[in-house]
């Protein structure tokens, strides 16, 4: 029999977590006695997300920087309206109003889907399915403190893809698939995490992300084109571009961020109308899964044709959302529910989190100094035990400018390249600062014990991000 | 875990990958069940399933339309509209409902529906044979 790490659970204990010292063997009964209203799924969903009218928006925890991204199209669309529109109604066309008008409300609409809607998350395997995969698991050998590495091949379309066991969901991730630490989820074709509109970027939401920027690009691009033509027609007539911004003030604010914005906007839609047009996601472009670079390999996901590539991707049938946010749990579901992890400390490890994300405050200083997309993603593959604080991993990681924004754009992989970096994840000073404790949720701790020298899985299972309750913001 | 009849195990079926990230499910019968059920029986539900979600996910001159228009309209129908997708998500329910009612009941199986699984497994319960009458 394994040795499983089960805590007992005092549920009065709950609401003071305190850090619990060794693991006891305990069953996994610890069932929460709350048996007043009916509890929807959401409220005891697993990960680090939010939940808001009763289940039916869902963002990550952590909103990145999505005020600021509202803020400055808010803002850059507010004083087109005001300073430029009523001048070129006047002498050009009223077009440009409605244009201006149609462009934005896509902006706004696509962008609040990004963000409010379920990117593919995968729910969390239940107790009886990670023991089933344990067992055909341990079948191959005797696994007692130290688990192997778990992976397992598969051949698509004539490709060998390996699928890789993760520790916090308990399952062995299906192909395109990723756990994004930021929201301590596994999310199907996983993209990227993207700040600038707080949530992942997967599967069910990469249709709404691709056409939010493509429509800003478009946006950007015409405020800054009638912009110019305002700014050009006023200093007509020898009068001077000074005296033209004079008048007109709300202008040069728009000229400034669109003049930096659009460069940035529109490579990174042209990035994904690549990414698009190939049927690859910014995760497996990053890695260079399919580049070739190790060997004859090909994208076994691509279709072989542009068209059907961008049609499979932007107009193939919508999957529904695996997690049933709002539906009701069974009244006698304890082991699902009935856990708070312990967060240790280390909460550094990402081991293979595919995520391109930076903390708020590197962003709005990258922000402020240039919204040039660099790079993105630096991959977790830590191959070296991640025990480390998180704020020595963001020592570890790049220290360089470069490494900050994300929606990822270019890959310039960072210095560290994709193979067995040591590790990365920039993830934030937010995280490395709760010092909260959560105890595991006995039934998923397949407990690793620390010794894990072996690949990322195992120091994560140390993190344990298991059940977690997120608290109604 | 131990609930009103008794669960002698439980059986899940994997997925099987090699056609890509669609939902398909693997065939193999396990082993577990020979003592139950036929296996051409099971093979033949599986494959069942296999059909359907290969149907909802079918990349045809519908789920085009369905996405063209729903991108001109910036997704806004997805709030209105039911997915094709949703339609056969219902379908399948139905479909394990009745497999479940007429074949495996009897036998002290459940099928359980795999979206209630987040499309990872097929859920075969196997109720202890005592609870059963024969």
């Amino acid at each position: 029999m394994k040795n499983c790490d089960y805590q007992q659970i005092e549920p009065q204990a709950l609401p003071t977590p305190t850090p619990i010292p060794p693991p006891h063997h305990g069953d996994s009964s610890d069932k929460r006695d709350e048996p007043r209203r009916p509890r929807r799924k959401w409220e005891v969903f697993p990960g680090k997300n939010r939940f808001y009218c009763d289940g039916r928006i869902m963002m990550a925890r952590q909103s990145g920087v999505l005020p600021l991204t509202l803020a400055l199209i808010l803002v850059t669309t507010g004083l087109f309206f005001i300073f430029d529109c009523p001048f070129l109604v006047k002498h050009l066309t009223s077009c440009i109003p409605v244009i201006g008008g149609v462009l934005f409300g896509f902006v706004i609409i696509t962008l609040l889907q990004t963000s409010f809607t379920d990117p593919g998350i995968l729910p969390r395997a239940t107790p009886d399915e990670a023991a089933d995969i344990e067992k055909q698991i341990d079948n191959t050998g005797n696994a007692c403190y130290r688990p192997p590495p778990r992976t397992k091949e598969v051949v698509i379309n004539q490709q060998v893809v390996k699928l890789k066991y993760c520790f916090t969901c308990k399952m062995f991730r299906p192909p395109r698939t990723s756990h994004c630490s930021l929201c301590d989820n596994c999310v199907e074709r996983f993209d990227h995490h993207c700040p600038w509109v707080g949530n992942c970027v997967g599967k069910r939401n990469y249709r709404f992300f691709y056409t939010f920027i493509v429509s800003l690009s478009f946006l950007t691009a015409f405020i800054f084109g009638c912009v110019t033509t305002h700014l050009a027609l006023r200093a007509q007539d020898g009068k001077g571009l000074v005296f033209a911004l004079q008048e007109s003030p709300g202008s040069a604010v728009e000229l400034v961020i669109c003049f930096f914005s659009v460069w940035s906007i529109l490579g990174l839609s042209g990035f994904h109308t690549y990414l698009v047009s190939s049927n690859r996601t910014t995760n497996e472009d990053i890695k260079g899964s399919w580049s070739g670079k190790t060997g004859d390999v090909t994208n076994p996901y691509s279709h072989g044709n542009i068209l059907i590539n961008c049609c499979s991707v932007l107009c193939g049938p919508m999957p529904p959302s695996l997690i049933n946010r709002r539906g009701f749990l069974p009244a006698d579901e304890s082991a699902q529910t009935a856990g708070m992890d312990i967060e240790l400390q280390t909460l550094a490890t990402k081991s293979e989190i595919n995520v391109c994300t930076q903390g708020t405050k590197d962003l709005l200083e990258s922000a402020t100094l240039s919204l040039l997309l660099s790079t993105s993603c630096p991959q977790g593959k830590p191959q070296t035990a991640q025990t480390c604080l998180d704020n020595s991993s963001t020592v570890n990681s790049d220290p360089s400018p470069e490494l900050s924004t994300s929606c990822g754009a270019r890959h310039t992989t960072n210095s560290t390249g994709d193979t067995s970096s040591p590790h990365h994840t920039k993830t934030r000073s937010k995280k490395s600062k709760q010092a909260t404790v959560h105890i595991h949720n006995p039934a998923f701790d397949v407990h690793a014990s620390p010794t894990s020298s072996d690949t990322g899985p195992s120091s994560k299972a140390r993190d344990h991000k298991g059940a977690r309750f997120t608290t109604l913001h | 875990m131990r609930q009103q009849t008794a669960i002698a195990a439980k059986v899940f079926i994997q997925r099987d990958y090699t056609n890509g990230t669609v939902c398909q499910f693997q065939t193999k019968f396990p082993s577990e069940l020979e003592t139950r059920i036929e296996k051409q029986q099971f093979e033949e539900t599986v494959r069942t399933l296999n059909n359907l979600y290969a149907e909802a996910e079918k990349l045809g001159s519908q789920s085009y339309i369905e996405g063209c228009l729903a991108c001109l309209t910036a997704y806004t129908i997805f709030l209105c509209m039911e997915t094709h997708y949703e339609k056969v998500l219902k379908k399948i329910a139905k479909y394990i409902q009745e497999q479940n009612d007429k074949i495996y009941a009897p036998r002290g199986l459940l099928l359980t529906d795999p979206i209630e699984r987040g499309l990872r497994v097929i859920e075969v319960t196997i109720f202890e044979d005592r609870s059963l009458t024969r």
